[in-house]
């Protein structure tokens, strides 16, 4: 990147970030929710955009890294008094890494669709688990909790408040941000998109891609996880509902929507499209899907390369 | 021998065409003609863009620019099946004769068209087994089994099922024995009595000089020459320029 | 010896045979809604994620249909024409356009197809699932079970549908252009099938085939606007252990997974006796990828 686009970047950047971090304090609570809602589903997204935009794999099994995340937290936040939250991040993350890694074992053998298809599967197959393993897992009604306190070992704690919370997710989801984008831009990075690029050529050149593929997956679901928790410690229930696959259908759309391979992008997307539900929310009721599924259409005919991409294009020209 | 047609009378002419290949330009300014039942040789060395000349004729391959006509009509951008049923009949070479069906079967994927009563399709499955016998011993079998000889003839016999007025014909004698290189030949003859038009790519000389009336000779991906095939031969200082022979 | 005979007299065998036919039963039906989709994908590599709503909307205009005129056959015909239109109608609206784009793009479309007529199915007719009446009562006595006969009919008209099917593709003039276009897209079109069209016409078959199966289905389950993704997910797994294209693989491998389901549910629930199909699923793909049923290549 040229010095002057990558100051203005930054400079971008932080203005994004400060906005964000003033929002707590000038939106209504509903909205300021909503926000740190937007900012969770946006992690989970760019989980999914490490594969999707930047290795070439679709995956409909995003779920389940979630929904493992989320239940992982929620082991940890039910069975240790008082609840830590170092050690709710770390359950979650581990649960998600677990199942990251037993996907990632099985899938990435594959290519394309089937990779896609097994995905699916996969995290159906967790949902039946969690849904009918009641004695553990609540089944159906899944679990309740408390949050627990923001806790920096030895120096601070204190419990929780709007806006603290918001200003955690916050931190959270930009530091991942960060990670993820000094990911994509390494080398590893960059056998990920020539993977994406021509995976035979790349194989031909003598990488491990399926061992590359492995790590992608984990690191995906690891992230995807990270965002499990965080909707964990935000809204303080889990429920067989986060692990269905309209969930990793939901994500797939925030990717499109917002840009595949932007990192950006699938944060945007899901603020798009949680949008379009509030706003098709009120005509609608819940069948907003209907209007909002068909701008989805539209958008992968006619915008595949999603907002980002076309601002991006736009402002290119 | 047949009075040279001018381009705006030919049955099929190509203006100046350019054609990609992904990023790779293969064509880059074709311009020739054939006319209605005219034999036409098309020569030149490996990669020049003689297929991708057919296939742009063909619609099988866009042009990005300049024009196909059929009858002075542009059919430039038509997709493939509707210049099949105009009358353009295509022997790519491979073949490519559909392996998991029968010879009929291959047959009928010409011969069920719009129009074509049954009295007509039996004149002509007669037509063309007379031509080939061997296609009528093994209607049954799948296409797949047949060996290289029988599947070219397939392949010819299946652009005859459209009742094309032109036939574009690429490699019909690569990697066929010479019986059966001499048997294309005699098909070429037959053809051309019945008034149907061709234009022949190839890299056997010698055939397609006794075969065609005009040839053109194209080298990296422009027609470079141009004439009459009785006004060369095979041994001529041109041929060996172009073709490296 | 003894342990032996105490085995073989704790094996079901009632439940088993009951099983079996079960099994059967659900297999045919899944061998029509799968055929569709392995049709589909064969001629087209399209992976269509909205079969499974196509599956439930017929369904649901047979409830409509049945309703309205009392005949549950008339409403099978007419359930099956209306869908397999709509079905024509969203390939040439939704798929022509990504024709030649990244393959992906045709999953993202049909998912969004998928969540538009799911939920219009949900605004239309509610949450409340909705009963279609067999067209005939009757049941024989199997064991200790009173087996309606209608399930039978489906398994035997599904058998017919299908063997229907193959018998066009055989023989029919727009059956070998299926195949031509099936086996070598761009030489039938220098033949002059009209690819675009033969597209078409296959999704519309397609969806007309998974709309039969969902009204021969109906009578059986309750219909509601969820039930189609349980039947796209086995219908994919079916497709995958089958062979992906492979008709005939598709059939087998949707009797033998549901065989193995039916069986399973002897011993445990059926919301986990799915997972059987998912085992299958991982066991193919370790071993043998292409599919189970897929004849080894000369």
């Amino acid at each position: 990147m040229k010095k002057r686009s990558r100051k203005t970047y930054w400079i971008g950047f932080g203005i994004i970030v400060a906005l964000l971090a003033m929002a707590p304090l000038v939106l209504p609570e509903f909205w300021r929710r909503f926000l740190t809602e937007i900012l969770i589903w946006g992690l989970l997204a760019m989980s999914s955009d490490l594969l999707i935009g930047y290795t070439g794999m679709i995956s409909f099994g995003h779920s389940a890294f979630f929904g493992l995340g989320l239940y992982g937290a929620a082991a940890a936040l039910l069975t240790v008094n008082p609840p830590n939250l170092w050690l709710t991040i770390g359950c979650g993350l581990i649960g998600a890494a677990g199942v990251a890694l037993f996907v990632a074992y099985f899938s990435t053998r594959l290519r394309d669709i089937y990779f896609a298809i097994t995905t699916l599967i996969f995290s159906q197959i967790f949902y039946v688990i969690i849904f009918t393993w009641t004695d553990v897992t609540g089944g159906e009604n899944g679990l309740t909790f408390r949050r627990p306190a923001l806790s920096i070992p030895w120096i601070y704690s204190a419990p929780f408040t709007n806006e603290t919370l918001h200003w955690f997710v916050l931190a959270v989801v930009t530091a991942s941000y960060l990670i993820l984008r000094r990911i994509t831009q390494s080398p590893f990075g960059m056998v990920l998109q020539s993977i994406r690029e021509n995976e035979g050529r790349t194989r031909a050149i003598g990488y491990p891609v399926e061992r590359y593929k492995v790590v992608a997956v984990m690191l995906s679901g690891v992230f995807a996880g990270l965002a499990g928790v965080l909707y964990a410690i935000q809204n303080r229930f889990a429920a067989p509902d986060f692990v269905y696959f309209l969930v990793s259908g939901e994500t797939v759309i925030f990717n499109v929507m917002g840009g595949i391979g932007t990192l950006v992008g699938p944060i945007v997307g899901a603020g798009f499209f949680l949008l379009l539900r509030e706003a098709f929310s009120r005509f609608f009721t819940e069948y907003y899907l209907i209007p909002v599924g068909i701008i989805f259409i539209a958008m992968v005919i006619f915008m595949p390369q999603g907002l980002v991409g076309f601002a991006r294009s736009w402002l290119n020209r | 021998m047949s009075a040279e047609h001018t381009p705006t009378e030919a049955l099929v002419s190509v203006d100046n065409i350019h054609t990609y290949y992904g990023k790779s330009h293969i064509l880059h300014g074709v311009t020739l003609h054939v006319g209605a039942g005219e034999v036409v040789g098309l020569l030149g060395r490996n990669g020049v863009g003689k297929s991708t000349t057919l296939k742009t004729i063909m619609g099988l391959a866009r042009p990005s620019q300049g024009q196909v006509l059929v009858a002075g009509r542009s059919i430039t951008g038509l997709p493939a099946h509707k210049l099949a049923r105009l009358g353009i009949g295509y022997v790519p070479e491979d073949r490519r004769i559909f392996r998991f069906l029968t010879v009929m079967e291959n047959l009928r994927t010409g011969l069920d068209r719009h129009g074509v009563t049954a009295a007509m399709k039996r004149e002509l499955l007669d037509k063309v087994f007379t031509y080939f016998p061997v296609l009528a011993e093994r209607r049954g079998q799948p296409g797949g089994t047949l060996s290289g000889g029988e599947q070219q003839m397939l392949a010819i016999a299946r652009a005859m099922m459209l009742e094309p007025r032109i036939i574009l014909l690429d490699e019909p004698t690569e990697g066929l024995m010479p019986r059966m290189v001499s048997q294309i030949r005699h098909i070429i003859g037959a053809l051309h009595r019945d008034g149907v038009a061709i234009l022949l790519v190839e890299q056997n000389v010698p055939l397609t000089l006794e075969a065609s009336e005009r040839i053109y000779i194209m080298e990296k991906g422009v027609v470079c020459h141009h004439c009459a095939a009785s006004d060369i031969k095979v041994n001529d200082a041109v041929i060996h320029q172009y073709l490296g022979v | 010896m003894d342990a032996a005979v105490e085995i073989l007299a704790a094996i079901p065998y009632d439940q088993i045979v009951i099983q079996t036919v079960n099994g059967i039963v659900t297999g045919m039906i899944l061998a029509l809604v799968a055929s569709g989709l392995t049709l589909i994908f064969g001629i087209m590599d399209v992976v269509n994620f909205a079969h499974g709503e196509l599956f439930m909307l017929g369904a649901y205009i047979g409830v409509v249909m049945l309703a309205a005129t009392g005949s549950f056959w008339l409403a099978l015909f007419c359930a099956t024409l209306v869908v397999a239109l709509l079905g024509a109608a969203l390939q040439i609206v939704t798929l022509r356009p990504l024709l030649g784009r990244d393959p992906l793009t045709t999953i993202l479309a049909t998912f969004g197809i998928s969540l538009v007529l799911q939920n219009y199915a949900l605004w239309q007719f509610g949450p409340v699932a909705r009963k279609i009446q067999e067209p005939f009562t009757g049941r024989f006595q199997l064991f200790y079970l009173e087996y309606p006969w209608y399930r039978l009919a489906i398994a035997g008209l599904s058998a017919l549908i299908i063997g229907a099917f193959w018998l066009f593709l055989k023989y029919g003039t727009w059956g070998i252009w299926i195949r031509a276009t099936t086996q070598d897209r761009v030489m039938a079109q220098a033949m002059g099938i009209p690819v675009p069209w033969v597209h078409t016409a296959v999704f519309a078959i397609g969806a007309g085939m998974a709309a039969c199966s969902g009204v021969l289905f109906g009578p059986l389950v309750g219909v509601n606007h969820a039930m189609g993704l349980d039947w796209v997910l086995k219908a994919f797994i079916v497709v995958v252990v089958g062979g992906m294209g492979n008709l005939g693989g598709s059939i087998a491998a949707a009797i033998f997974i549901s065989l193995l389901e039916s069986y399973a549910s002897i011993w445990v629930s059926p919301a986990q006796a799915v997972i059987v199909s998912f085992v299958v699923l991982i066991l193919t793909l370790l071993i043998r990828p292409t599919g189970l049923f897929v004849p080894t290549s000369k």
